[in-house]
């Protein structure tokens, strides 16, 4: 049981694998082997991280550093003092987003094969969507900066990869190669972000480990942890002699946090391997640092001891104070977060990044990537705590971005597109939770996100799907032959080509309505608890901490709250209410099994999945599922987490706000006849007309970038290259200035010096030169300056002979 | 190697000159063999240089595989060689490029027309000779007389194989490097007649006794000035903006081989050199002129880049990102921190595969369809899936993605550069830029070549690849996994080196910042 955690580095291969053997011999293997290969790959690897789940409930929650077996270290300077190991970090933290990336990821793999079915290049679609697991996990577990940064990179170029999936698909080729090239240059963008951290980070602290071997990541925690363990264990022993029970250690321990998923581990259990030491669980975790030198510590524990003291750092040439130090360590970090989780000013590419299969974006760009940005400032969460201007910054990001994807959203018309949005906006919500302090919200939101986010995506993909065949069976039965010239135009994802879904397509139906309940935040859906957590903790950063940034927070998040309703009830009424609008959608089928299965099992999580962490004294709801059950478990690796408080009335103000915007959404589109015209009724209401239109035009961000940096960009890209290297640079100071001097110089030479004075001395190199020459101009024709050679041999030998006699005097 | 009193760096320098004998007696007409003999011997000439960095004791940081035979006894030159670790892998590199360059030359298209396989194959392995000459010589004339050799078969490579334009890039490369070669010419001649000696271990040991000393008070002391003729010769080879006008053009009027191995290795004999010469003979007048270099490199990184994003034809495209490139290298060598000048040395071997890796891929679209204009391609991603694969791959190491070579040497450059007091956090962000600028053109170019529809129908139907095409891929690939993903195996021999160099040269705190 307690080498469970070696089993770490199999979740990186494992994927690995199959990405290997599909990538290379996929194409020969067919789609049945190459979908089950990687499907069981995932598969496989969601196994290893139930056992490693297994592993950290027996080890009392506490982290674990697993060194691969071979292939120990990855860069070593050791003059440097740089030494990155590829170490994994096994803790509740990087255990939960195991289970979110593999188990999704799994679902989703299935979900493809029926997606992706008849695709010319399916294997390596798997093979892309292997290596993305393979890398995410990477960024996850990675136990210091650098090495999550191989995963960073790595998802982003998986991301890359995808969302460029049918870089050659007529018509839509180059946009979609674009949107692909578009991430991955402001996801780069971001990433300078985090190399400046990294480099910032390492030049103050002298690493980039998160946390060395023995070290403990959240001592309070421990403290209780222990005392808990001692006083039940006290307990157990009056019990023992009055022969009531036989309890052991690690029981209590399990039974004490209550997150009793997995069946506490019996003795016999214990007992199991063969060195049999642990009878009773492991040792007792350490409850402080204090007795670690600095130098064996993680960058955490060095920056909290730097901080303590105070004083300044020295970073190269320059002299700062800490604090100031950090700031700039985090913000930094939070420019590489805003990259990979699409927030102002880096969110424009994730609508963009919609040209992907929709499976790759419900995975990628809904459910696990784009919270990579949230993850690391919540691993990172005690940096960020010593810099309250980090944190206000971070706040103010998360909250605006949520209010601008919530106002986007509104005016889009592809299906894709309200969902792509809507993800930038709840990402908002993520990385504001985490501005505020609430680093266990963030996760928590993040985690019920990644549930009904990736079902909203996948059953949009059904909806295309259906759409699709929809549309492919009206072409052949020609129902619509007078529309022909339509039908190059029609555009499955658009929502104005659908409505009535609800008949044609039931399971869809019935698990986008769980998806949108739960984004919406409807008791007691998922989205309820968490968007509520968040916005409680919003509020109470407010009151308690006085800290106007709380308020401002709760506002803004408030209002992105009704715009999510918003948005998505108006997406519902569209796509599957009313008539449909569309012979396609009109004969749109369900789709397979294979696809719906994966949908019926995330719905579920959609609808549970917020019970893993209810708050104190909510219909009595802790007794049954526990109490922040998931704040308890990451409080072992967070160490900034807190239990969030529950308001009564903020719930239920968020409830009204989410039903009202709802309600109104339903007024609005349920009427049908409008959408004929194919407007929208709030372009055609004058009050509401201009902000629809802004709405629509994503609020001309993408233009304004295209504006100020783009083109100037590729401006003085030409300028720089046309003008000034190529006219300037090479024409004029090469062609003229220097040419023609060295012509001249060589003239003078050759005439005055040369043949008077060193004329035997030459001959010999004017030899080697004119066999050079012959045997160029016997290559080719034309003119070539063969003296301008000769003579420069002759200005050598010139040198020589003028320091000839210094030569023989030294 | 003792019996014959031969030392292993000697034999495999003069390795490629037994090929060459070899080639001399073989006539035009035996192609096949020709080419045998040519990729035979440096393919031998390779498996010795592994034999060097067998033997080569990685912490040991004097010089190895000693030499010192007296050449010219009255001027004390004498034919001295050795490698360290500061050396070691630019040897291998060569060692390493010039058979992959032999080998992409089999098929070229250019000697049916202009035929003479055999001096090009000569001059090849002269060229080998003199590169692996210029990495180990340690006196500085017999330095000097391996770096002109260099000049000449490349010189001829460009000038009779070349594309259009190829004597005016020839003989501009030429010139560029001799006006250059020149000034430290006479600076060596004036370092070597001073100190009574051309060895420059033993110049460094009496500089560092006491025994010499270069005055350095302002711009036109003598030390300073003896540091900037060699740092302009070696800034016009590396090149650093602004001297780089020489290379686009023969880069592009270059044919495909000499392409990857003036990328490869020549532009490294520049770094190679201000590492060597600069940094060891220099030490104060390095640390003076550090934040000028520092700002010239700087501009590079990001003046490189940007040209390189207009560009159309591909080759000046892959161009100019070598001046980008040898920025970061630079920087690290003039940061003077040991995570830096690692990174450096890394970031040599890296520039050398990756590029070099480019160029083969160029060069091989070029062989397919006759001409390096970015829009006669696109969509060969799905016409030639294999070709587009090992060139995302090779573009992602030019372009510094983790887990590939190219991000080691970034990363450890920016590193070493933040902490130093030469450089500090300014020049890093500056010089961070550049990672994403690498991001722009690298995807340009793959977009415009690989990706989108097939506009042009030659390219549904191109060859597929040679097996020497993938013989010569394959290795690239490797290794930029390799050092990617574990560095150490080279950063370990050079490390000890690397510490030495850096004592010597760490700036006290009192002495920074005195720009002359």
């Amino acid at each position: 049981m307690e080498n469970l955690g070696l089993l770490a580095p199999l979740v990186v291969l494992i994927p690995s694998i199959g990405a290997i053997i599909n990538i290379f011999w996929g194409a020969r293997l067919g789609e049945k082997w190459v979908g089950s290969i990687a499907t069981i790959a995932s598969a496989l690897t969601f196994g290893v991280v139930v056992l490693l789940y297994v592993f950290m409930n027996y080890n009392y929650y506490q982290g674990v550093n697993v060194n691969p077996p071979v292939f120990e270290s990855w860069i070593n300077i050791p003059s440097a003092g740089l030494n990155i190991p590829w170490q994994q970090r096994v803790d509740s933290l990087s255990v939960t987003m195991m289970l979110i990336i593999t188990g999704i990821g799994t679902l989703i793999h299935v979900y493809s094969i029926g997606y992706m079915h008849g695709d010319e290049r399916y294997h390596r679609y798997f093979a892309f969507l292997n290596m993305f697991l393979a890398f995410m996990l990477v960024l996850v577990t990675a136990n210091n900066y650098l090495v999550m940064f191989v995963g960073w990179e790595g998802v982003g170029l998986c991301s890359f990869l995808l969302i460029g999936f049918w870089f050659d698909r007529s018509g839509v080729a180059w946009r979609n190669s674009l949107a692909a090239r578009k991430a991955f240059i402001m996801n780069r963008i971001g990433d300078f972000g985090v190399i400046m951290s990294m480099v910032l980070m390492f030049a103050v602290f002298g690493t980039l480990t998160y946390y060395e071997a023995g070290e403990v990541a959240n001592p309070t925690y421990n403290e209780h942890l222990v005392e808990e363990i001692q006083h039940e264990a006290e307990a157990a022993e009056a019990d023992l002699a009055t022969g009531i029970s036989e309890v052991t250690v690690g029981e209590v321990a399990n039974a004490g946090e209550h997150t009793a998923a997995e069946p506490a581990p019996a003795e016999g259990q214990h007992a199991a391997p063969a060195e049999g030491e642990h009878e009773t669980g492991p040792a007792l975790p350490a409850t402080s640092n204090d007795s670690i030198v600095y130098e064996d510590l993680g960058v955490f524990s060095r920056a909290q001891i730097l901080s303590e003291q105070g004083g300044d750092v020295v970073v190269g040439p320059f002299t700062m104070p800490i604090t100031t130090a950090l700031t700039l360590i985090t913000l930094f970090l939070l420019l590489g977060a805003t990259g990979k989780s699409a927030q102002i000013p880096l969110f424009t590419w994730l609508p963009d990044a919609m040209a992907g299969p929709t499976p790759a974006s419900a995975l990628i760009h809904a459910a696990t990537m784009v919270t990579a940005g949230v993850y690391i400032m919540v691993r990172s969460n005690v940096l960020f705590e010593l810099t309250p201007t980090t944190m206000a910054v971070v706040a103010l990001v998360g909250s605006a971005t949520a209010l601008v994807g919530g106002f986007i959203a509104m005016g889009q018309w592809d299906i894709k597109r309200v969902l792509a949005y809507s993800t930038v906006s709840q990402l908002g919500f993520m990385v504001a939770a985490v501005g505020v302090g609430a680093f266990g919200a963030a996760i928590f939101h993040l985690v019920t996100h990644a549930f009904f986010k990736a079902l909203l995506f996948l059953a949009s993909g059904s909806v295309i799907h259906g759409v699709e065949h929809g549309h492919h069976h009206v072409h052949e039965h020609g129902h619509d032959d007078e529309h022909d010239d339509h039908e190059e135009a029609f555009d499955p994802q658009d929502m104005r080509n659908m409505g009535g879904l609800r008949r044609r397509m039931p399971v869809t139906y019935f698990v986008y309505l769980i998806g949108t309940l739960a984004l919406m935040g409807i008791f007691p859906l998922a989205g309820f608890w968490s968007k509520d957590e968040i916005l409680a903790d919003a509020w109470t950063a407010g009151l308690q901490d006085n800290n106007v940034i709380g308020y401002i927070v709760f506002g803004l998040l408030l209002v992105s709250a009704g715009f999510t309703a918003f948005y998505m009830w108006r997406q519902i009424v569209l796509v599957f209410h009313g008539k449909p609008r569309t012979e396609a959608a009109g004969h749109a089928p369900e789709s397979a099994k294979m696809m719906l299965v994966p949908m019926l099992v995330l719905a579920f999580f959609s609808f549970f999945g917020g019970f893993m962490n209810t708050p104190r004294g909510v219909l009595g709801l802790e007794k049954i599922f526990g109490p922040h059950e998931l704040t308890e478990w990451l409080e072992s690796s967070v160490m900034r987490v807190h239990a969030g408080e529950f308001y009564l009335w903020i719930a239920i103000l968020s409830l009204v706000v989410a039903i009202g915007m709802a309600i109104m959404a339903n007024r609005i589109y349920a009427r049908v006849p409008v959408f004929n015209r194919k407007r929208d009724p709030l372009e055609m209401m004058e009050a509401t007309q201009q902000m629809w239109t802004m709405a629509n035009a994503r609020l001309y961000w993408d233009n304004f970038y295209d504006r100020i940096f783009v083109n100037p960009f590729r401006r003085t890209s030409a300028w720089l290259a046309t003008e000034l290297d190529d006219r300037f640079l090479h024409d004029w100071v090469h062609n003229k200035v220097l040419w023609n001097g060295f012509n001249a110089i060589a003239h003078f030479l050759s005439r005055d010096v040369d043949q008077k004075v060193v004329d035997g001395a030459v001959n010999g190199a004017g030899r080697v030169t004119r066999w050079g020459a012959n045997t160029l101009r016997r290559s080719q024709s034309g003119y070539i300056r063969v003296y301008a050679i000769t003579l420069l041999f002759g200005v050598v030998v010139v040198v020589l002979v003028l320091l000839l006699p210094l030569l023989q005097r030294g | 190697m003792e019996l014959t009193g031969l030392s292993l760096a000697t034999v495999v320098l003069f390795l490629p000159m037994v090929g060459m004998i070899i080639l001399l007696f073989l006539r035009e007409e035996q192609a096949r063999n020709i080419r045998l003999v040519a990729l035979g011997t440096s393919i031998v000439t390779f498996l010795f240089s592994l034999v060097l960095w067998a033997q080569f004791d990685p912490n040991n940081t004097s010089l190895q595989f000693v030499q010192q035979t007296p050449w010219i006894p009255s001027l004390n030159i004498s034919y001295y060689v050795g490698i360290d670790g500061l050396s070691l892998f630019l040897v291998i590199l060569t060692t390493f490029i010039t058979p992959i360059a032999i080998l992409i030359s089999w098929r070229a298209h250019v000697f049916e027309e202009r035929g003479r396989q055999k001096l090009y194959y000569i001059f090849m392995l002269l060229l080998e000779w003199a590169m692996i000459g210029v990495f180990i010589a340690q006196d500085l004339i017999l330095f000097y007389l391996f770096w002109e050799v260099t000049l000449v078969p490349m010189y001829f490579m460009i000038g009779i194989w070349g594309s259009e334009q190829r004597v005016y890039a020839a003989v501009k490369f030429f010139l560029y490097t001799m006006a250059g070669s020149l000034l430290m010419l006479v600076a060596i001649l004036y370092l070597g007649l001073t100190a009574g000696t051309f060895a420059q271990p033993e110049i460094v040991q009496m500089m560092q006794s006491g025994q010499l000393v270069l005055p350095l008070d302002g711009v036109f002391s003598t030390q300073s000035l003896l540091f900037l003729a060699f740092f302009i010769a070696f800034a016009i080879k590396v090149p650093v903006w602004p001297f780089h006008s020489w290379l686009p053009d023969a880069h592009v009027q270059a044919p495909t081989a000499a392409s990857v191995i003036l990328a490869a290795v020549l532009l490294k004999m520049g770094s190679y050199g201000m590492i060597r010469f600069n940094l060891q003979l220099f030490p104060d007048a390095s640390v003076d002129w550090a934040p000028f270099v520092a700002v010239l490199a700087v501009i590079g990184i990001i003046y490189g880049a940007w040209v390189s994003y207009a560009q159309t034809d591909m080759k000046k495209l892959v161009a100019y990102t070598s001046v980008s490139h040898m920025g970061f290298v630079v920087l690290g060598i003039f940061a003077m921190a040991s995570a830096s000048i690692n990174g450096s040395i890394l970031q040599m071997l890296n520039h050398g595969i990756s590029t070099g890796g480019l160029f083969l891929i160029v060069g091989m679209l070029y062989e397919r369809r006759h001409t390096r204009q970015m829009s006669a391609y696109g969509g060969l991603w799905a016409t030639a899936p294999l070709l587009g694969g090992i060139a995302l791959v090779i573009a992602l190491s030019s372009m510094g993605m983790p887990g590939t070579n190219g991000f080691v040497g970034e990363f450890t450059i920016l590193l070493g550069s933040v902490g130093s007091p030469l450089t500090g956090v300014v020049f890093t962000l500056l010089a961070a830029t550049g990672v994403i600028l690498a991001a722009i053109y690298i995807l340009a170019f793959f977009q415009k070549v690989f990706m989108g529809e097939v506009k042009h129908e030659e390219n549904r139907s191109l060859p597929k690849l040679h097996w020497t095409e993938l013989a010569v891929l394959v290795p690239i690939v490797i290794m930029i996994l390799w050092i990617g993903l574990a560095p150490n195996t080279f950063i370990a021999p050079m490390d000890p080196s690397v510490n030495a160099l850096v004592q010597e040269v760490q700036p006290a705190e009192t002495e920074i910042a005195q720009l002359p």
